[in-house]
């Protein structure tokens, strides 16, 4: 074989050009279609990441650089003592006995970082544990025993109804309620926040993972989970008028010690919702106690080594896996996309948010 | 049968199309992934670092076998314009190939997250921790994936007017088969 083998067809007439020009152009045109559709351009109803976000920010305002839920904390460090309770149920390094460093991050769930620290009966605690083999476990959570709602899309449209009325300033009751009765899967959150008041410190609350994860064990075995931090520190007191108290407590009482909390592991009976964040588990569910967390230093989150870490409940080291909990992966897509806006901004790349100069008049 | 000099050799045809297949899965898991909250989301998540790594490690056998093995000529009639059009955007998806893998492996490790290619396959940073360049290089993968695409999109119709069109042997040389 050699190139002159290479014959040429006979020449096609301009209508065949046309035709299999078209064709061309068909082909490429379907393949730009599906790229779109999938990357959500074509598909301006599904729910993205992105339009969480904005929604997020609709309700809030956009405070750049900052966390675009949650964005009120502070920065705390210290290591978790596991006590090898919990290696029966788990390979993950930071469950056999001894010390894993940790870097956590409490705050005050609302988008302003300048909403009073009263506003809200829920505190937040997001901890990084970093393993000695380079893994990672990572885990946000909230000091109330069930969330609101099972889904994305409900979560989104909850956003949707806590957006402020432009005239009060303030969630309009009417869609709220609309929500809520079209939502009965709140019933035991809405029975709870009834009762919550806001703490006077971080310090002593508890705080559960909410969402079900699955522990896997040495042989392989998987064991649907939810875990909790309890605090040591007895019972919570509702906190004052005054916006800002919760830093200033969480400095004092670590001025005078570490502050620790258990870290409580529940294991499911077989039937337990793993995808249900709004249904508590039993009570009579097995405890695991795997040890403690001790926090020693607490640091402003401007500079303080929180600041950079996006507590995606989703980072988690061999041991650990995500459960069939629907909230998970959304809530890993949100706060990538929260973390790239803030990180931008940090960056000052064009485009972003620019710091206003006076956030306190907001 | 020898080796035909109007055709590509059979190691960069099968590098090509096995890449091919990686490389347009890959991207549209990319845009897929990240404007998704379902479980999609954590399951393309889990597909996309291993499969860039592949290609990034694929992408490096390509280059040798490619600058061992010189491509089979463009037809001499063609226009000049076209085969630098043809040169330049073969360099330019290598380029892209091999770049995009290590800009997002880059890019995990500014944002100081573990770079896992599996539940215990771990990489080691390639990047020092930094928020800012996270940003940069999060842009930067995005927008270079984007160009990968229209590149490939250029690629994909020049290819079939070769096939189509102009019929001259070019598109041949990389799907096989015999000359007629």
């Amino acid at each position: 074989m050699n190139e002159s083998s290479v014959s040429r067809p006979p020449p096609l007439g301009a209508g065949g050009v046309l035709l299999r020009l078209a064709l061309i152009g068909i082909i490429l045109l379907l393949i730009v279609l599906a790229f779109g559709y999938v990357g959500g351009w074509l598909a301006p109803k599904r729910l993205t990441a992105q339009r969480m976000v904005n929604q997020l920010q609709a309700d809030n305002g956009v405070f750049p650089g900052y966390r675009r839920n949650h964005a009120k904390g502070v920065c705390v460090t210290g290591y978790f003592d596991s006590n090898g309770q919990a290696q029966a149920y788990s390979v993950a390094q930071v469950f056999a006995p001894g010390r894993t460093p940790v870097v956590g991050r409490f705050a005050v769930p609302s988008g302003n970082p300048y909403a009073p620290d009263s506003s809200v009966p829920i505190r937040s605690m997001a901890i990084r544990f970093s393993e000695a083999n380079g893994q990672q476990w990572r885990t946000g959570m909230n000091a109330m025993p069930v969330f609101p709602v099972t889904t994305p899309q409900a979560f989104y449209e909850l956003l949707q109804a806590q957006h402020p009325d432009p005239t009060t300033g303030k969630p309009d009751p009417a869609k709220l309620g609309a929500f809520f009765g079209a939502h009965p899967e709140a019933g035991p959150f809405l029975a709870w926040v009834k009762t919550a008041k806001p703490s006077a410190s971080y310090a002593t609350e508890s705080y559960w993972s909410l969402n079900a994860f699955v522990l896997v064990d040495a042989q392989g075995n998987k064991h649907a989970v939810r875990w909790r931090m309890v605090s040591e520190n007895g019972e919570s007191t509702p906190g004052g008028s005054d916006p800002n108290y919760l830093d200033a407590d969480l400095a004092q009482r670590l001025a005078q010690g570490p502050q620790r909390w258990h870290l409580v592991i529940t294991l499911a009976n077989p039937g337990d919702p793993t995808n249900d964040a709004t249904k508590a588990w039993p009570a009579d569910r097995r405890d695991v106690d795997a040890g403690t967390l001790v926090l020693t230093a607490s640091e402003p989150q401007a500079n303080g080594p929180c600041r950079d870490i996006n507590y995606d409940p989703l980072v988690l080291p061999d041991g650990i896996e995500a459960s069939d909990d629907p909230l998970l992966p959304a809530r890993s897509a949100a706060y990538a996309t929260s973390y790239l806006r803030r990180t931008s901004e940090e960056a000052h790349l064009p485009g972003t948010a620019v710091a206003d100069t006076k956030p306190e008049a907001k | 049968m020898t080796r035909s000099s109007t055709q590509f050799v059979p190691a960069a045809r099968v590098l090509h199309w096995l890449m091919a297949v990686m490389v347009l899965s890959m991207l549209f898991i990319g845009v897929g992934m990240v404007a998704s909250v379902s479980e999609w989301h954590q399951c393309l998540i889990h597909i996309h670092k291993p499969l860039g790594i592949a290609i990034l490690v694929l992408v490096v056998v390509r280059l040798i076998v490619r600058l061992r093995n010189p491509p089979p000529p463009l037809p001499a009639d063609m226009p000049a314009v076209q085969k630098f059009a043809a040169h330049a955007s073969h360099w330019v998806l290598y380029v892209l190939m091999l770049i995009i893998p290590l800009v997002g492996w880059a890019m995990l490790s500014a944002g100081g997250y573990p770079v896992m290619l599996s539940d215990s396959l771990r990489l080691p940073p390639i990047f020092p921790v930094n928020a800012a360049a996270f940003a940069i290089l999060r842009h930067a993968h995005a927008w270079l994936a984007m160009l990968l695409f229209l590149t490939f999109l250029a690629h994909l119709g020049a290819a079939l007017y070769h096939g189509l069109i102009r019929r001259d042997g070019v598109l041949r040389s990389m799907v096989g088969g015999r000359a007629k």
